[in-house]
């Protein structure tokens, strides 16, 4: 025998470790078993699917604020689209600005379409999915991006 | 014996308040001699925490200015103003905001209690920082009281978690909008995770903001987390933190001194004399070694002096100080309370409450690297500390080894310098994003004011080590620069930034609108 073999382990030994791994093995299975429940396995909260009225309310060219549900609706020849008015940086709800969108909370700054010119947002905001109810109301689902250039033709 | 009977039962009852008042305090009289007045803090559950001796130095207001004592006294203030405030305030959404101006405007001294707990909770948190301060300038962190050090650092990121989740519980504009800002901070690893394209596969951010919201926005289910997190689960741990602290000062031997501060010499009966130095196989009493005819002959006590009375004046001053100063900032100055919670319109600016602007400043640079990583590498290095500078030597004495001071006074104007050019060149210049709008997020994560000032700080304390050739140097020029950017930064975001967060000299050219 080396003496770099290590020490033999006696059987008492080995069943006291084996014994209070299990323990530590149980509560920790158990703790994180506990741990579970503050994560919400549903998220509450309203469905984010706006009709916002006819189409033909709004103009070609016309823009529209819809501050409670946090979008901005924009007509132009080419359609319709929708620019989340969230702030992609902390959340903060961003307000019409001469070069497009600004955040009042930390000076993020956006162009018309939605992309960063300045600050410290990381994306560009947002553009909505645009679609129509069965009565023909415009329909705008807050929880679906499209990509930046997308138009809803009526 | 009916008459014998009725006899004890009157001389009993004549007794009552004295044999009551024996029951109650175990030495039942003011003590007169040393030994009772031993007996009188040994003998008692809330004094027994403390030695029955203290040393001389202890007692110096400079040393500590009794400021982990003052962050106590706040606490037990704002337990006992919070305890009163449950007793009105209703945590929903429809009814919080409506209570709290009950409390404000209707409730017996509501306004006035109110305003203790916002004012003590302020106190509390600035006690705290500064005397993390005191603890690091005194070297007091040393062998063997890294522990506590630990234990303190704990019970700093607690207090700030306490102020954090009483700030919502108003719910007004301005607690809505800092909680939708500090959950998207809990948020804000998204922003690597999406700048590198895994966000879907792992999302830290996203979990981390679902746990603390309980849904994806500010609302009832955020509110009830943030309300049992702030009466219950915070203070509790606060509690048991604190009792360990304490415990491990005493354990620890006291707050720290130098081995031996007065050259194995103490004042002692009027005259000088050799300190009496406990014998390492002898075992002495637990209670304390009191004036008397035992041994050791001619010689006294290390410079120490009985904790009744001397000791318990100073802590009862410093309660009588701190709930002194409390009391007249609430009586002068309000809690503010806007108006009620609107998810539609931002408070503009929305500002943290003072000692959390500091890094608001910096998620304006990153939300990311400003909310969450300097702050973690800032807590993991202050955590370091204690493991990595290691050599005795200074403990318990304000900047106590050689060339601490000059090297304190040239980390503190070289902060100062770095700090107020690189927000000024911010404030005026941009950063990467307005000069280069289409640069990747990862550039902004990594390079912006916030990163680059811990770089360069990192860099001022490595080269002190080199030069100086002392790890407790480096520890110091790093601490400054902390200390000296965290104030900087707290300043600016606190004066100097207006709507849309654009630097203004005065509150008092913010725009109309």
């Amino acid at each position: 025998m080396s003496r770099l073999d290590p020490p033999p382990v006696n059987r008492r030994s080995f069943l006291s470790l084996a014994s209070l791994g299990a323990f530590f093995a149980a509560m920790g299975t158990a703790a994180a078993g506990i741990l579970r429940l503050p994560n919400p396995a549903v998220l509450p909260g309203p469905v984010r699917r706006f009709k916002l009225g006819p189409p033909e309310q709004f103009s070609a060219g016309s823009e529209t604020a819809f501050a409670e549900q946090g979008l901005v609706l924009f007509r132009d020849d080419e359609g319709f689209y929708a620019i989340s008015s969230t702030c992609t940086h902390l959340g903060c709800t961003v307000a019409r600005s001469k070069e497009g969108f600004a955040c009042p909370c930390h000076g993020s700054r956006f162009d018309s379409k939605g992309s960063v010119i300045g600050g410290p947002a990381p994306r560009p905001l947002p553009w909505l999915e645009v679609g129509r109810a069965a009565n023909g109301d415009l329909i705008v689902n807050a929880d679906n991006e499209v990509p930046e250039g997308t138009r809803y033709r009526v | 014996m009916a008459e014998t009977a009725t006899r004890e039962f009157l001389h009993n009852l004549h007794d009552l308040p004295q044999t009551v008042k024996d029951a109650c305090f175990r030495l039942g009289k003011t003590p007169e001699s040393e030994r009772e007045e031993s007996q009188a803090t040994f003998h008692n559950l809330f004094l027994h925490i403390h030695s029955v001796r203290v040393h001389v130095r202890t007692l110096k207001p400079t040393l500590t200015f009794g400021l982990g004592l003052m962050a106590t006294a706040s606490f037990i203030i704002t337990l006992i103003t919070g305890m009163l405030l449950m007793v009105y305030y209703k945590p929903s959404t429809d009814l919080a905001y409506q209570s709290i101006k009950d409390i404000h405007f209707t409730v017996s001294t509501g306004r006035f209690i109110r305003n203790i707990h916002r004012w003590s909770a302020q106190l509390m948190v600035l006690t705290v920082l500064l005397h993390m301060a005191r603890v690091f300038f005194t070297a007091s962190y040393k062998k063997p009281r890294e522990f506590n050090w630990l234990v303190g650092l704990g019970l700093l990121i607690i207090t700030l978690a306490l102020s954090f989740t009483g700030y919502l519980l108003p719910w007004d504009q301005l607690a809505y909008w800092a909680i939708t800002i500090g959950s998207n901070i809990a948020n804000s690893p998204r922003e690597f995770t999406d700048a590198i394209g895994i966000t879907k596969f792992f999302d830290p951010g996203g979990f981390q903001k679902r746990l603390l919201l309980g849904a994806n926005y500010v609302g009832q289910d955020a509110l009830i987390r943030f309300y049992v997190l702030h009466v219950f689960v915070l203070p509790l741990a606060l509690v048991t933190l604190m009792g360990v602290h304490f415990w491990r000062i005493r354990k620890d031997g006291g707050l720290a001194k130098p081995e031996d501060p007065m050259g194995g010499l103490a004042e002692w009966g009027g005259e000088r004399r050799t300190v009496f130095q406990p014998l390492a196989t002898k075992t002495y009493g637990l209670m304390a070694l009191v004036k008397g005819k035992r041994p050791p002959v001619n010689r006294g006590p290390e410079n120490t002096v009985m904790s009744w009375p001397h000791l318990f004046w100073a802590e009862l001053s410093v309660f009588m100080v701190t709930v002194a100063v409390t009391l007249v900032l609430a009586f002068y100055s309000d809690a503010p309370l806007k108006e009620l919670a609107n998810a539609a319109i931002p408070e503009n600016p929305a500002k943290a409450p003072w000692y959390f602007l500091g890094i608001q400043e910096l998620v304006s640079y990153s939300a990311f690297t400003g909310g969450l990583l300097i702050p973690v590498i800032v807590v993991v290095g202050l955590a370091l500390i204690p493991f990595l500078d290691r050599r005795p030597g200074g403990e318990g004495t304000w900047f106590g080894t050689k060339s601490e001071r000059p090297i304190f006074w040239q980390s503190f104007f070289f902060a100062l310098a770095v700090t107020v050019g690189m927000l000024a060149f911010t404030v005026n210049y941009g950063w990467l994003r307005n000069w280069f709008p289409n640069i990747h997020q990862l550039w902004i994560i990594a390079i912006n004011p916030g990163s680059l000032l811990v770089v360069i700080f990192a860099a001022w304390s490595l080269f002190v080590l080199k030069r100086k050739d002392s790890v407790r140097l480096a520890a110091v020029s790093l601490f400054t620069c902390f200390l000296v950017g965290f104030t900087l930064l707290t300043y600016l975001a606190t004066v100097h930034r207006g709507p849309n967060w654009h630097f203004y000299w005065w509150p008092s050219q913010w725009p109309v609108h």
